[in-house]
């Protein structure tokens, strides 16, 4: 499958991560080279978030992880102990979640967390792990470093928390960052700006980014590779002006045809929309996910669904052939 | 914007079950005999827990030498049979127990609810009084009052119960506080509900799981200090069968005859230790419900 | 005629105490708010977290009395009307259907109780009329008897348009309806908004950060900043030539689903919007990429004109120049 890249930072294969009554993850593949931004953009519940959990070995209890492989350049993470993975996380990999206040502290400064995590994986002095702290809020555009060192989390705004967890996550210059919806809980215009920070930051660091989102402008703006995952599948993926241009898969047609673009929707006339829920995948569960809620399903979607090239690095699981609505994307 | 959920969770969640679910189902076990055996305790007893019979003094439970077959747990200084006092003395603990807690809940969940909700000056008022019944020494205007009024069943229960609400009003204010912001109290105002119905009906059901854990509580507290008082003859009057009164009576003879000490102090340590069993255990499961409902 | 809302220069604050509950001072959330909303309009208050949007919506709704100012709905003043005419005027749908429904009722009775309240319909009677509503907004017999822990987001949002319709009142402050929904069902519920205004005739006050949605289904949009509205103009005009800086800004950072754009630059600065320390003069200079000299000293006046509103000092300065001739307040619109 052209998706196992020789030179990937992170290369998963075959992903499951299930619960005792539902299947989360169902056999996710992805590779993320040097430089690239990777976008997972679904629904909630499609099994993005755990996914990228799983990457780090932070699953919740009660979840079985398995996979062909989930390789960090060379290094096989399923194989690692804890203490192996420790030593990764905040180091070479780093991670930024939706809700900074939940993931900091609010007991220490922000000066003493993020310098702590610097000092753990570089054995430096407190002095010198300060010193690359406020160097890194300089470099998050965060003005008067020194004195956002010694304030907590509390005082700080949404916007500000979030500059200052990706300042901490880039501590130790990792080469994989995971950002799982970094940016939901902002408001539109600080989004925008944290956004166009991360951008920057990726392209100046060379960062490997998987972006997880449900934000499909995020995703148009952001990402060199897109997977669209739904009910624990990845359903497609491909180059971005692939999936925009010549979205395949009835979900991604249908979910793109749900968004309001100013100019281009015409106000008064209903949206797209998908009818029905998202459904609970239990174990055993065979075939496409979307069947339920799909126009176009028959038997046939009952059965094991394979990838199908679509040409372009595009691939999608689908029992329509590439061209079953040419021409009419939204 | 918060993250969007639209898959259904099922609301039971099943585990293996642990030491925790072990002892919830001990405790729930242990309660529901107590009662049973408090209400239906006139058909249970073998013999009228009032009835002397000085010719039968002390005899020993059945498994020790001297006993007789009739009295299962032997009799006490004046020959009452134990196992029928103990069975009636279950029945003043657990209505001690229920009555208090309906007297206090009744107090500090209405005095919670309406500083809960109402903020400003009237909750400046509640929070005055119940730092006003922190202040007071329970044990003593307890002893004081009972030394005062008399003892009676009707003026422990009252004084138990004017006691011991702070801790119904302090949780029904601050689960009222968390609950009164939010959107469906809004929802049930813009809807033209009266307050009664937003109190009554909006309020105080998804306040009432963290009340059931205070209502435990406060029942094994409860139950403990009437043994205190009776124990220290300003509780339960004779000849009513109170454990506390019993162990009391006991104490002279207890070098001699221990198992009139040891049985009312074993059923009041399982009944107390029954009621924090079955708390813990809702407490616990209040809190997977609330992880649920913010999942 | 008389408008549906019609809102006259309202504040709304709130004393910030200290632990101690000393008074420390006024928060101004809504701060000298005036417009009207049309019967059958759709007016849109767009704005980010604090901008007092939410406050807005509930003193419209009569949950909050205004500080000083008037609101009338439908011609009449909230604060003298009695609790069962208010609720059959107006009604909410808020953000977050997972706090909007209270847990421990069945959906039959959560849309039954506005018809409860009014105290004057035989049971049976309301029992159809919640039916008929429920079954209007897709949502199933067998639903009725449900806990809303057992409904998906969806649901649980349709079963609260469904309780704020149930009376029929005239306007619906739909706050942030969608936001808390997956993008698929945000959709659908959209529509179910669109389509039952047109027809049972409501009028809409809807609040939300999300531009797009505004777009498609507001008639006229009103930008708050920090208690104030900023602009306020017909939809179509708005997004044709957005005036306010600010206005401008929220619409770079609107990220259309088009790859071939870029992270957009809003160019505004760090400083974050806190409504406890309003700046002087115009309160959005110390973000605003075009402010000049002026800015942090005059608070600038409302500018009306085509039926539109602006605040800004720059608009002030192409109004004279447009009156001279010699300019129009094209002069700073946005290159889109």
């Amino acid at each position: 499958m052209a998706l196992v890249m020789p030179n990937a930072v992170l290369s998963i294969a075959n992903l499951r991560v299930s619960f005792p009554r539902m299947e989360a993850v169902r056999g996710v593949s992805l590779a993320l080279n040097r430089g690239e931004v990777h976008c997972v953009v679904g629904e909630s519940g499609c099994g993005k978030s755990i996914s990228a959990l799983s990457v780090m070995n932070l699953l919740p209890r009660g979840a079985v992880r398995s996979a062909d492989h989930i390789r960090f350049h060379e290094h096989d993470l399923l194989g690692m102990s804890e203490r192996q993975m420790a030593r990764l996380r905040g180091d070479k990999i780093a991670m930024i979640f939706q809700e900074p206040m939940t993931s900091l502290n609010p007991a220490y400064t922000v000066g003493s967390q993020m310098a702590e995590v610097f000092e753990r994986h570089r054995r430096t002095t407190r002095r010198q792990a300060l010193d690359r702290a406020a160097e890194l809020l300089a470099r998050v555009g965060i003005t008067a470093p020194g004195m956002r060192l010694a304030q907590y989390p509390h005082q700080l705004s949404g916007g500000l928390r979030q500059r200052m967890m990706i300042a901490m996550a880039l501590m130790c210059d990792p080469e994989l960052l995971i950002a799982d919806e970094p940016t939901t809980a902002l408001d539109v215009t600080v989004q925008a700006q944290i956004l166009r920070l991360l951008h920057k930051l990726q392209q100046e660091m060379g960062l490997a980014l998987l972006l997880i989102t449900h934000d499909f402008g995020i995703v148009a703006r952001m990402a060199q590779r897109v997977s669209v995952m739904y009910a624990g599948e990845v359903v497609e993926s491909g180059p971005v002006e692939q999936i925009f241009k010549a979205p395949t898969h009835p979900y991604t047609r249908g979910l793109l045809d749900c968004i309001p673009v100013p100019g281009v929707t015409k106000a008064g006339e209903p949206l797209g929309s998908i009818p029905g829920v998202v459904p609970r995948i239990a174990p055993g569960f065979l075939g496409c996910g979307f069947r339920d809620r799909c126009t176009l399903a028959t038997a046939e979607c009952a059965e094991t669904m394979r990838l199908r090239d679509a040409g372009a690095d595009h691939f999608y699981r689908c029992r329509l052939p590439p061209n079953w609505k040419q021409g009419t994307a939204p | 914007m918060k993250a969007a959920h639209d898959t259904y969770a099922p609301s039971k969640r099943w585990r293996l079950p642990t030491f925790g679910h072990f002892a919830t189902l001990l405790g729930a076990v242990i309660v529901a005999t107590a009662f049973l055996v408090a209400v239906f305790a006139p058909y249970l007893t073998p013999h009228d827990p009032f009835a002397q019979d000085l010719n039968l003094r002390l005899i020993p439970p059945i498994w020790m030498e001297g006993s007789q077959a009739t009295h299962l747990l032997g009799t006490d200084q004046i020959g009452r049979d134990y196992l029928s006092r103990l069975i009636y003395g279950t029945r003043i603990s657990v209505l001690i127990g229920v009555l208090t807690v309906v007297t206090s809940g009744i107090i500090g969940i209405t005095l919670g609810i309406l500083g809960g909700f109402y903020g400003g000056r009237i909750d400046a008022v509640v929070m005055f009084v119940i730092t006003c019944r922190l202040s007071i020494p329970l044990i003593l205007v307890a002893l004081t009052v009972v030394a005062l009024v008399g003892s009676s069943l009707t003026v422990v229960i009252l004084t138990l119960g004017l006691l011991l609400w702070e801790r119904f009003a302090v949780v029904a204010r601050t689960t009222t506080m968390q609950v009164r912001n939010l959107d469906y109290i809004a929802a049930a105002q813009a809807a033209g509900a009266s307050r009664a119905h937003i109190l009554l009906r909006e309020v105080l059901p998804n306040i009432a799981n963290h009340l059931v854990v205070v209502a435990t509580l406060e029942m094994a507290l409860a139950i403990l200090l009437e043994a205190a008082l009776s124990f220290l003859g300003l509780g339960v009057p004779q000849p009513l069968p109170s454990w506390g009164l019993m162990i009391a009576e006991a104490k002279e003879y207890m070098f001699f005859s221990p198992w009139v000490i040891v049985a009312p102090g074993v059923a009041l340590f399982i009944l107390v230790l029954g009621i924090n069993l079955l708390g813990d255990g809702l407490r616990d499961m209040l809190r997977a419900d609330l992880r649920q409902w913010r999942s | 005629m008389t408008h549906a809302i019609e809102v006259r220069n309202v504040y709304r604050e709130f004393q910030q105490r200290s632990s101690l509950g000393r008074a420390r001072g006024a928060v101004c959330a809504v701060d000298g708010v005036t417009f009207s909303v049309a019967a059958g309009d759709v007016l849109a208050v767009v704005g980010e977290s604090g901008c007092g949007k939410s406050t807005l919506a509930r003193l419209i709704m009569g949950l909050l009395p205004p500080s000083s100012g008037e609101i009338l709905v439908d011609g009449r003043s909230l604060v003298c009307v009695d609790r069962r005419e208010r609720a059959r005027l107006i009604q909410p749908v808020f953000q977050d259907p997972f706090s909007s429904l209270n847990p421990r009722q069945r959906v039959r009775d959560i849309v039954g109780l506005p018809l409860a309240s009014q105290g004057d319909l035989p049971k049976a009677r309301q029992s159809d009329r919640v039916m008929e509503m429920l079954a209007r907004v897709g949502i199933s017999t067998e639903m009725a008897e449900r806990l809303p822990g057992q409904l998906s987001g969806g649901q649980r949002q349709r079963v609260a348009i469904a309780r704020a319709l149930v009376l029929h009142p005239r306007i619906v402050v739909c706050d942030e309806p969608t936001s808390a929904l997956d993008v698929s069902v945000q959709a659908q519920i959209i529509n179910l908004l669109a389509e039952l205004r047109r027809e049972l005739g409501l009028t809409y006050l809807f609040i939300s950060h999300n531009l797009a949605v505004v777009e498609h289904i507001a008639t006229e949009v009103a930008v708050m900043y920090l208690g104030r509205i900023v602009e306020h103009a017909p939809t179509q005009d708005l997004f044709r030539q957005p005036m306010h800086p600010y206005t401008q800004a929220l619409f770079a950072s609107v990220l259309t689903p088009d790859p071939a754009l870029g992270v957009p630059d809003v160019a505004l600065g760090d400083a974050y919007p806190d409504p406890t320390n309003i700046p002087s003069g115009c309160r959005f200079h110390p973000r605003c990429p075009k402010a000049f000299s002026e800015c942090p000293a005059t608070e600038p006046d409302n500018i009306r004109k085509d039926g539109r509103l602006v605040e800004c000092l720059l608009a002030v300065d192409n109004q004279t120049r447009a009156d001279r001739g010699d300019g129009s307040v094209a002069h700073f619109q946005l290159d889109r």
